[in-house]
């Protein structure tokens, strides 16, 4: 049995706590949604590895080496899951600070906050890890398998990434504290995750256009440029691939710097952990939050709601960077466009997934907060206004903002390839007009700030928005293409849409 | 004659067990009412139907002569509804705020805005008129709701528990507002646990138990019903409750 208050004792209530979060998101409290997410879970699994064993196979059977390509091919696969990770434990330790909920209690309680701290910091760092482990997990399995057993290693190195992320994420939260205070850490750490997150990606990925003019992220790490520059495979810069090739020694100093830095991190920002987020308690919207007083434009129920969803969206310092993120994805094919301009139609043909794609997951998150997200829905539910009305006007609201989004891009490709910008267009809109549909149908209200846990209220909804949009940008790529086969993805795009609508929840 | 502020008849809502049953009640217009009754005895539930917020399973809700049920539209331009929550934005100002309700209920904006920075004043709320709410106590968050429920010049007012939370100053100057009102020939419904306040500002008071009206009329009325002479509105609404229990 614990002793209250003991590093073993909090370790436990936060875990009870997390897996009945876990439970709660994954089941919805329901038996056989438990029994479907296992199988559909599985059946996944299963994919996941049989692409994998197909994009590796060639790969492995010309044998893999730690020669200076096949390190910086692990190396640049390792940074990519790195950025993820640092981005999420950026946002992770930040909610930390942050979030109220029972922090009040235990820091107004004698038990102690380095402790408390201590605890959420290992939490925050298994959660980094889980997520990227999962990812791997099918690449890694299939090395492991074909290549050899060495290759469990690569999970060890994720565990001491996941460490060393949630360290560092910790380190960089004290650093933003120091320098610019409680009031703007919270922002500035939140769009640093989401260029953390998106930039290292779209750095590649750009990086890849200006050499190669494709979007593979992976296509830099083999170019003969960066091959050159590279350092000698003896090089500790390739000890993270080295280790998780396998060798031992390399292993055993990754996970050490890891798990060090972490412990290390935990001990430094410890001492300032109550200061810190007794600091962000006292933080209220009133200060410096004036507005310039005007007076009343004339507006009718439509126009005011639009007006309120799109004033609420621009002060929303969180969703800024939700939306920074999507909106940092559109940068390569933008770059691509910059730089074939004048071209060929048919460079822009990648193009038009990314935008379609990129359209529908905006849409979603948008419409979730325009629709769910309503902090003051009793108001809105007893204004002489109908429902319909209130709807179609949160509708406009977000097509709005997206068309906002989309529009340069569009301009700027309308100009190169017209044809192409028409079809861009049409099916961004669908697959706006689909997400918008899906959040409609299975919308339950909610606080806004609530949104990232939007995807509890119905995993089936995530799904189905993600699946329809994925479906919907091939059905754009194929038109765009001139292939006839664009009525497939089509078809299943509006499959997924009819499921999605019969299962959505009835209403009276 | 003019129509009472509210007619409810036979009215009727189930959830998992029937919270409201064969509810009957009459509030005539100008007056100011209150509804008395233990923790889920059904008070909410049946001011919600009569809000728009919840739809009758049996029975009928006329606002001002206006079936709620036929024509729901006029019968929420006359009603303004406040829950115990505030329905307030926290990265609005209370202007932003009430400058948008004023666009939901369709005002012309010079009058609107008028009437906005007449209440906000009068609230005591004029100099964080703008401020964004996020950072308001609970007692001005309140305020602003019931600005908000103001300011498009209500004819009924329904409040579900407005004094929650509220210090003594905020709940004083919430009750001032609604008496001034109900002078002005408004109408206000409200509930309340705090029983000296039903006492001191309500003309009849409605008392349910069980998702059913068991009592109602002026506080003598309901000291002789209940057969409590002299009695305070307290001992009367326990031995009343108690009755049913």
């Amino acid at each position: 049995m614990a002793r209250p208050g003991s590093l073993l004792w909090f370790a436990r209530h936060e875990l009870r706590l997390a897996w009945r979060d876990f439970l709660a998101m994954m089941t919805g409290g329901k038996t056989t949604r438990t029994v479907w997410l296992a199988l559909g879970a599985a059946v996944f699994a299963v994919l996941a590895h049989w692409v994998a064993g197909l994009l590796l196979g060639p790969t492995l059977a010309q044998g893999l080496v730690p020669d200076r390509p096949t390190l910086m091919l692990v190396t640049g696969a390792g940074l990519l899951f790195f950025s993820v990770m640092l981005s999420q434990a950026v946002e992770s330790v930040t909610r930390a600070y942050y979030t109220r909920a029972d922090l009040d209690l235990i820091l107004a309680s004698p038990a102690s906050a380095r402790k408390l701290l201590a605890v959420r910091a290992g939490a925050i760092a298994i959660s980094t890890m889980a997520l990227s482990c999962l990812l791997a997990a099918p690449v890694i399995n299939v090395l492991a398998f074909q290549g050899g057993l060495h290759w469990l290693s690569a999970y060890l190195v994720l565990v001491a990434l996941g460490a060393f992320s949630a360290g560092l994420a910790m380190l960089v939260t004290l650093g933003l504290f120091a320098t610019l205070g409680p009031k703007r850490t919270r922002l500035v750490a939140q769009i640093l995750a989401a260029i953390i997150g998106a930039g290292f990606i779209i750095g590649i990925q750009a990086g890849a256009i200006l050499s190669y003019g494709n979007l593979s992220r992976l296509a830099l790490f083999q170019s003969e440029t960066l091959l050159a520059l590279a350092p000698d495979p003896d090089s500790p810069l390739f000890w993270p691939a080295r280790a998780a090739m396998g060798e031992l020694g390399p292993l055993l100093a990754v996970a050490l710097v890891g798990l060090g830095s972490l412990a290390v991190s935990i001990g430094i920002a410890g001492q300032s952990f109550a200061r810190h987020a007794t600091d962000a308690a006292g933080l209220t919207e009133r200060s410096g939050t004036r507005t310039t007083d005007r007076a009343f434009r004339t507006a009718s129920p439509a126009q005011a709601l639009r007006r309120k969803e799109w004033l609420l969206l621009r002060r929303d310092p969180w969703l800024l960077s939700q939306t920074l993120m999507q909106i940092l994805y559109l940068l390569p094919p933008a770059l691509l466009l910059w730089l074939n301009y004048g071209n060929a139609a048919g460079v822009f043909v990648v193009i038009v997934p990314v935008l379609v794609m990129a359209s529908g997951q905006l849409a979603g998150g948008l419409a979730w907060l325009a629709i769910s997200g309503e902090d003051a829905h009793e108001l809105i539910a007893t204004a002489p206004i109908s429902q319909a009305m209130v709807l179609r006007a949160k509708i406009e609201a977000v097509a709005g903002a997206i068309a906002l989004v989309l529009m340069p891009l569009l301009l700027l490709l309308a100009l190169a390839a017209p044809m192409i910008a028409v079809v861009t267009a049409v099916f961004a809109a669908i697959a706006t007009a689909s997400s918008t549909a899906i959040q409609l149908w299975f919308r339950a209200q909610a606080r806004r700030n609530l949104f990232r846990r939007r995807q509890v209220s119905s995993r089936i909804a995530t799904l189905a928005e993600a699946f329809a949009s994925i479906m919907w940008a091939g059905a754009a790529a194929l038109v765009a293409a001139g292939s006839p086969l664009f009525f497939m993805p089509a078809v299943v795009a509006l499959g997924v849409l009819a499921t999605a609508r019969a299962m959505a929840p009835k209403r009276g | 004659m003019a129509p009472p502020a509210l007619a409810i008849v036979d009215l009727a809502k189930s959830f998992d067990r029937p919270a409201v049953d064969d509810f009957n009640l009459t509030v005539e217009a100008g007056s100011f009412y209150a509804l008395l009754g233990p923790n889920g005895a059904g008070k909410t539930t049946v001011l919600r139907m009569v809000a728009g917020l919840l739809k009758p399973d049996r029975g009928t809700i006329s606002v001002l002569g206006i079936d709620t049920a036929k024509d729901p539209i006029a019968a929420k331009r006359a009603i303004a509804w406040v829950s115990d929550e505030p329905m307030v934005y926290d990265r609005l100002t209370p202007l932003e705020y009430l400058e948008f309700v004023a666009g939901l209920w369709g005002m012309e904006a010079k009058a609107a805005d008028a009437a906005a920075r007449s209440l906000l004043d009068w609230l005591g709320l004029g100099p964080h008129r703008n401020e964004r709410c996020g950072g308001f106590s609970k007692g001005m968050l309140q305020k602003v709701a019931l600005a908000g429920a103001l300011v498009h010049d209500p004819r009924l007012i329904i409040l579900d528990e407005p004094l929650t939370g509220l210090d003594a100053g905020s709940a004083r100057q919430v009750k001032d507002v609604l008496l001034d009102k109900v002078a002005a020939g408004t109408t206000v419904i409200m509930t309340t646990h705090i029983l000296e306040v039903a006492e001191r500002m309500a003309e009849r008071i409605g008392v349910i138990a069980r998702g059913r009206l068991i009592a109602e009329g002026t506080l003598a009325e309901l000291r002789e019903k209940s057969g409590q002479a002299g009695q305070t509105l307290e001992d009367i609404f326990l031995a009343l409750v108690a009755e049913r229990a």
